[in-house]
Parts: structure tokens; sequence; C-alpha cells
């Protein structure tokens, strides 16, 4: 989509840029000042002059990237930055996720960042934002994606542990070390009370989130306990994604592997990933809950950052509204 | 349909072939004869409707749900080449009904699927859109795959026989015996098929082929070439000929009778003796001529069920007689291969008919003279040698150890990657169907497609080269900048009027990614044409 030269934010080598503000969202190279949505390592990178995050967001920023200077804001909160009238607002994605609005001379742009519409007891919902235009994440956004409720999916983890517990089994559960792990400590409370187990690289997020006070699962560490007779079997172990083939996953003789992510709902994806089970549990909008927030941003232009698409382009082409693509370098993780 | 469902579920997410076949005994034991009886003609491969009684094509599919979940053709068209697979595809776009829907599958197949095959659109359409809005998605995935072929749930046809012999108690070669041909799904079937007596339908079957595994190991590890018999490896269609009582019968290894569509061969069978079953390889092979035809020629004959003379006279038929596995109306497939071989010479020889031939043995006197014979394959118009432990007996299906086929090198040339399509199955959602082409004048000409020979780490980096390099898309094809090289290895060129290139080639593959090759620097359509023959 060609650039109008009073477009509030535009797609620039270094990432999103906002030209009347100064700042760039969610950077990939080094730059003076960077709005950061979330956590993730594709949205927030070292090496900023100044990172300006919500308020829930900072301890995440703090554990990811260390000391930095960091400039912190409730949702809602309005800040300046050059001519603009910058506040974040809840995206519901992870803690501390957000909605970066731009206001400047009686425009409105909202860039989504990574969002979700279900909710997660682990942050606050994602709050719809009026804009003239609205940039939004398209990962999955193709109608086969439609998320079943995250209660359910819940029900059949604890019922897969009960299987692989009957079966002399570990049940090791990948999931995103940040936000996924942390949404499912908290969602199997309502269905469990047993200990999860956590792998290293899982450990420390997991504390992050406690610390911020949300009420999770109570889990142990895998190192820390021995196997002694039946060893793993029966336990739920949840560990990052990259632990799938590792030597790691020796010590669980016998085991099985599922995976949680919203990739699962395509049974190719599932088989590729040469798990077990796949259980469909998402950080990101479904197809339904994009074509909804695009809806409710009641935005004239829409800008699609990363994702499949080219369709919700096409569609939302063809539905009468203006709509792009700005080329970025968000990662399709979840 | 539920309890369908959920052996499907359990099938399709245990990857230990022990819990597969504890799955399948498990529900065989417990469900009504009436749907037990479908869902072994499904897991067996079987379609429901088909040809003439036609319940629903993608098209319509397609079109269907795109009204349905008022999305757009286009839409509809993105998604099924995301997901891979058109039944679950049409099982993700919609919503999951509130109710629960109990009907057994035998009055979801019998009462409804096939009450409207081969009726106008409306009234199929009515009952497929019906169903989707009553079972929830899981039943919809298998309900779909009912309507657009095979299950693919990674059992085989073993497996279930596996189960059912345990089930039943009974041997499983009466068990594939059993199964093998037309079978009418019923609980008469089942019941037969489980009966621990031999019945009078039993004799009218063909026997389970038995098939050879490549030879991966050097020939030398087989020990003395005197305990092996040497044939060639024919490149036709493997055939079992049965003359019991007045019948004559053609089956293929695909399990189709191929009754009149060879009549000279049955015509020579009838100068067979009673009570015989012949393993075989048909070809298409003049008589005054010292090879047989490629395999091009007999694919002529295999879809026309009368040939008139023209063809008959173009592409002749013969036999190459490999094993006896019934004489004199009893059974000899547990007898070794030395003594069977024997008796079918002596058969052959009382017949002398040119058109059922013995397949020669090779002599060679030690594994080295044989690799030098097996090299010489290609100019003698077959694909390799097999080798057969002169003391085995003939057993059902791909068994190790006792057949080897011992191929030729394949035949290799370097092409230009030109288009790719997303797979299926575990490789759905990735562009993993290349076609590639070679150089005409300063034209790249498509040759051949192939899938398979890339380990799954470059499968995913050349994905993402396709996605980023696509030059224009063809609904799920992509065109791709003609930048990347390949090693395709294949068996046969054939020349051939069907194809734009003016030639075939049989079982391509990749070989390997040539990263340190230029698209320039890629062969020559007359390279490959040079091989043709």
């Amino acid at each position: 989509m060609p650039a109008d030269a009073d477009d509030l934010v535009i797609a620039t080598p270094a990432g999103l840029y906002c030209p009347a503000g100064d700042f760039h969202v969610d950077p990939w190279q080094p730059v003076a000042r960077a709005v950061i949505t979330h956590g993730h390592g594709d949205h927030a990178r070292p090496g900023m002059g100044c990172y300006y995050t919500s308020a829930a967001g900072l301890p995440i920023l703090q554990w990811r990237l260390g000391a930095q200077d960091y400039r912190a804001f409730d949702y809602g909160e309005p800040f300046a930055l050059g001519r603009t009238r910058v506040s974040l607002h809840p995206a519901g994605h992870v803690l501390g996720s957000a909605q970066v609005r731009i206001e400047c001379g009686g425009t409105v742009w909202v860039v989504s960042g990574d969002y979700k519409r279900q909710p997660d007891p682990t942050c606050a919902p994602f709050a719809p934002q009026s804009c003239d235009v609205f940039v939004t994440e398209a990962t999955f956004a193709l109608p086969v994606y439609r998320w079943p409720e995250t209660a359910a999916v819940a029900r059949d983890i604890v019922a897969w542990r009960e299987e692989c517990a009957a079966r002399g089994e570990a049940a090791v559960l990948f999931c995103y070390a940040l936000g996924k792990a942390q949404r499912l400590l908290a969602e199997l409370r309502a269905h469990t009370d047993q200990p999860a187990l956590l792998h290293g690289a899982i450990a420390a997020g997991v504390e992050v989130y406690r610390a911020a006070g949300v009420e999770l699962l109570p889990t142990g560490t895998v190192a820390e306990q021995a196997p002694r007779g039946g060893g793993y079997a029966g336990a739920l172990v949840l560990a990052p994604p990259s632990a799938a083939g590792s030597p790691w996953m020796r010590r669980f003789r016998r085991v099985q592997t599922a995976f949680a992510s919203g990739w699962m709902q395509v049974r190719g994806n599932r088989r590729r990933r040469h798990v077990e089970r796949g259980f469909v549990v998402s950080d990101h909008a479904d197809w339904p809950a994009l074509l909804q927030s695009i809806e409710q941003s009641r935005a004239r232009r829409i800008i699609v950052t990363h994702g499949a698409g080219d369709a919700l382009v096409r569609l939302l082409g063809e539905r009468g509204l203006a709509a792009g693509t700005f080329d970025t370098r968000f990662g399709s993780e979840d | 349909m539920r309890r369908f469902v959920a052996l499907y579920r359990r099938l399709d997410r245990s990857t230990a072939t022990s819990d597969k076949r504890a799955a399948l005994v498990d529900y065989f034991r417990t469900a009504p004869p009436a749907d037990a009886a479908w869902a072994l003609w499904l897991l067996a491969g079987g379609k429901i409707g088909g040809a003439g009684a036609r319940i629903a094509g993608s098209g319509e599919l397609l079109a269907w749900i795109g009204e349905v979940a008022n999305l757009p053709a286009w839409l509809v068209e993105e998604c099924r080449a995301h997901v891979g697979d058109l039944a679950e595809t049409l099982s993700l776009l919609l919503d999951d009904p509130a109710a629960h829907d109990d009907t057994p599958l035998h009055v979801w197949i019998e009462d409804r699927l096939l009450a409207v095959a081969g009726q106008d659109a409306a009234a199929r359409r009515e009952l497929v859109t019906g169903a989707w809005a009553v079972l929830d998605s899981e039943q919809r995935l298998v309900f779909n795959k009912l309507l657009t072929g095979s299950l693919r749930v990674g059992v085989s046809q073993r497996l279930v026989q596996q189960a059912l012999a345990e089930l039943g108690g009974i041997d499983i070669a009466l068990i594939a015996q059993r199964m093998l041909g037309a079978w009418q799904p019923g609980p008469g079937f089942l019941a037969q098929l489980l009966s621990p007596q031999q019945t009078a339908a039993d004799r009218a079957q063909p026997y389970p082929f038995f098939l050879a595994s490549p030879l991966e190991a050097p020939a030398g590890t087989l020990g003395d070439i005197g305990d092996w018999l040497l044939e060639w490896k024919w490149d036709g269609i493997r055939l079992q000929l049965i003359r019991r009582g007045a019948e004559i019968a053609l089956w293929s290894r695909g399990e189709e009778r191929l009754d009149g569509r060879f009549p000279e061969i049955e015509a020579a069978a009838r100068q067979l003796p009673h009570g015989c079953v012949i393993d075989g390889e048909l070809l298409a092979w003049p008589a005054e001529a010292a090879q047989p035809l490629p395999f091009t020629a007999l694919q002529t004959r295999i879809q026309r069920r009368k040939p008139g003379p023209k063809v008959l006279a173009q592409a002749p038929a013969r036999v190459l007689a490999y094993d006896l596995l019934e004489c004199e109306g009893e059974d000899w497939r547990a007898r070794p291969l030395h003594q069977r071989r024997d008796a079918l010479q002596q058969i052959l020889a009382a017949c002398a008919d040119p058109r059922l031939q013995l397949s020669p043995a090779v002599a060679a006197a030690d594994w080295s003279q044989a690799a030098a014979l097996r090299d010489s394959a290609r100019e003698r118009g077959v694909e390799g040698l097999m080798l057969k432990r002169r003391s085995s007996p003939y057993q059902a299906g791909r068994r190790r150890g006792a057949w080897w086929k011992w191929k030729l090198d394949p035949l290799s040339v370097d092409a230009v990657l030109l288009y790719a399509q997303s797979g299926s199955g575990r490789r759905s959602t990735l562009y993993t169907d290349y076609t590639f082409g070679l150089w005409r004048d300063d034209a790249l000409v498509p040759v051949a497609k192939a899938y398979s020979g890339l380990s799954d780490a470059e499968i995913l980096e050349l994905d993402r080269w396709i996605r980023a390099h696509t030059t224009e898309r063809y609904g799920p094809v992509r065109a791709v900048q003609p930048l990347q090289v390949f090693e395709l290895g294949f068996e046969v060129v054939n020349r051939s009027s069907r194809h734009k290139s003016g030639i075939a080639v049989r079982f391509p593959r990749v070989l390997r990614w040539r990263r340190d090759k230029t698209a320039a620097e890629a062969d020559r359509l007359e390279t490959l044409q040079a091989l043709a023959r």
C-alpha cells in the first residue's frame, strides 16, 4: 500500500516508525525510542535507547532484556512523543501486552501488536479502540482457524495426563515459555490440583508471573524431582518446543508428547511436529476475532503486519475497506 | 457414528503400531456387526458411492461449504491449499452444533449417503449440508472423509488383518485371502471373514501377493549365491492367473480382476491343468521381439475392457511366470520355491504356449558377476534383478528376508525448480510437491513432478524460499523464480506424445539439492531425450 505523506506509521528498514512522534514500534534494529507492545523476542529486542512499555509488561522486559532505560505507563495513561499523544491499551496476548494508540492532529492510528479475544486469566482483556487506521496482526488469518473453548481444552489436557499416568508415561507438553506456559498453568487450576513440572527455560517466566500476582497451578522443576520408582510416570511436564528431540528428553524413559498452539488446529502441523497430541490453545486472534476486532475498530483503513495476511487483505478489499500490508519481521510462533 | 469416530481419533493419535492394533481389536470386539462391516470396508480403503453413484465431487463440496459458511470461493480454495486436505478443510470451516448426533455408522452410509448417491445435486447437497449441521467437528472430519475418499489414518491392510486374526483366532493368511477382490460390506461378509472353517467362497479367491523388499545391504551379505534364484525384474503388471474348474481369472496386484482385458492370456490359460494358480508378470511383448515393449505400451491396454484387433496387434500381451501357488487344487505356498518352480516349469512345458513362459533364471557364478548382469538391465529393458531364496515359502505381503529386488541405480539429471504446490498429510501447509524443468533452447520445459527425497530441514528451508520467491500464483500452485537446481533420479524415460516435453519419466524423485549449481548449469532436455526408449 503506498504511504501517504501524513501517515502516522510507516514501514522502514528498522521497523514500524511514527514520523510525527519520532519513535518506532517493536523495531528490529537499534533506535532511539522504542514503544514495545509485549515481551516476545521478535517484538522486544535489545539495543534500544529508551523503551516505552506498559507497567504490567515492565517485569517481563526486565527479565528478558535486563537493565535498560524503561518508561512504564498504566493502560490508558497518555504520554507525549513528538507531536503525538500515545497511550497503551490491553491486547489480551500475554501479561502486559499492549495496543499502541497514536493520536496526532485529530487522526488516530492503533498498532495492535499481537492480540487475542479469548478470556485469559493471566492478562487484561483486549480493549477495542476506535481509530482511523488499524494496524493488525494476521498470524491466523484464515477461516479454518476458530478456537475451541479454552476450558474444554484444559479438561482434555488433564484427561490426557491421566491416560499417560495409566500407561506409566510422562506427559510432556511443549509450549512457548512466555505467555502460553503461564496461561496453561492458570487454566489448569480449575481442573486439577496436581502440580506440573517445569523445564528450566519455563520456570523463570513462571516466577515473573507469580511475582506479578497471577495465580498459577503449583509447580516443581524437572531437575528437582529425582526419578525414583515410577520416575516421571503420570507427571505433566511443561517444556519449550526447543526441548523436543533434545538430550533433555532422555530422562523420560516412557513419554508422550504434545504441543499447545493454535497451529495444532491443522492436523498436518501436528504430524509434522511428531507429537502424539496437539492442543489448540492460542494467544493470537482467530479468524472470527480478527474480523470482529477490525469491525470494532471502525477504521476505514486496515494494515496487516504479519502472518497469512494476503487472504485477509483481499477479503477486506472486497468488503470495501482500504487494506494493505506492512512487511515486518515479526514471527508466527504461538 | 460416534464409536467409529472414536476409533478414528484413537488411530490418528497413536504412533505405535501395537496401540493401533489394540484400538482395532477393541473396536471390532464391541461394535455392532452392521457398523463393523462398514468400518472394515473403510479401513481397507473402500469408498462410499463411486462411479455412477456419485455423492459429492470435490468441486461441489467446495461450493457447498462456501455457501454454508458464507465465504467466497477463492477463500475456500485458499483454505484448502493451506490445510492440504479437503475433508479436514470442510470440517474446520463450520462451528459445532449444540445437539449430539448418535446415528449409527451403517445408517449414515446405507440409509442416507447411498440413498442419495447418483441423485440430482439438490438432494445430495441437502443431505451433505444437513449432516454438517448436526455433526460435531470430529464427526464432520470422518463424515467428510467418507465423501472424499480414503481415511488415511496410518492403518495398513495388514494391521487390520492382524487385529481380525487376533480377534477371531484364525490365521492371518486366511483373513488376507478372504479380503482380496470385491466384497459387499455387511454382517454376512464379516461373519464369513471370521469363520474358522474353509468356506466355498474361499475357493474363488486369489492368494495375497508376496512382495519383495528393496535390497539395501551389499548383495555379498546374502551368502552363497547358490542358495538364491536370480531373475530379471520385469517392468510390467504383477498378476495372478487362476485356473480353477471352468473358471479363469486374472487378478492384478491392485486386487482388481482384469477379466476381458487380456483375451490372449485367458485363451492361453485354458490349456493349463485345472486347480492351478500362477504368479507372474504381464508384459506387452510382440512375438518376434527380443525385449518387452516399455510400460507405456501396456498402459494402453489396462483401461480397455474389450481391446480391438488393432490394440491387440500393437501391444500383444505375454505372461512371464514366476511361481506356482496352487497345484492340482492344493495350496503349495508353504513348499520351498525350488519345488514350486520345478512343477511350474513342467506345467508350462506341457502347455507350450508362447504367451505363457517361465521367467528365466539368470545364471551368475558369484555376486560380482550378478552385479555386472544387473548393470546391463537397462539395455535389456528390465529394472534390475530379483533375488529369491530357493528354500523360501510364498509369504503374504511385503516381508523382508527371503525376496529382494535389486534395482538399477536411477538415471539422473540436474533440473530447475519451476512450480511448487503444498503437500498433503504430514506435509500439508508446506510447499512440498515440486515441478522441475530442463532447458530447451533458452526456455525451461517442465519434465517431472517429484515429492520426496529432501530432509525435513531442507523441506522447511525450501518452503521458506518458495514463499519469498513466488512470481505468480495459480490457485494452490506457485510459480517461483527459476534459480534452484536439484538432482532428480528416475527409473526409466519413455517417449510420450502426451507430455509437452515429449518424454515421460517413471518414478522421479529428488536425490539432492544442488546448491553448487546455477540454473544455467542445469541439464538440457536433449540429455533426457537421449536416455528415452
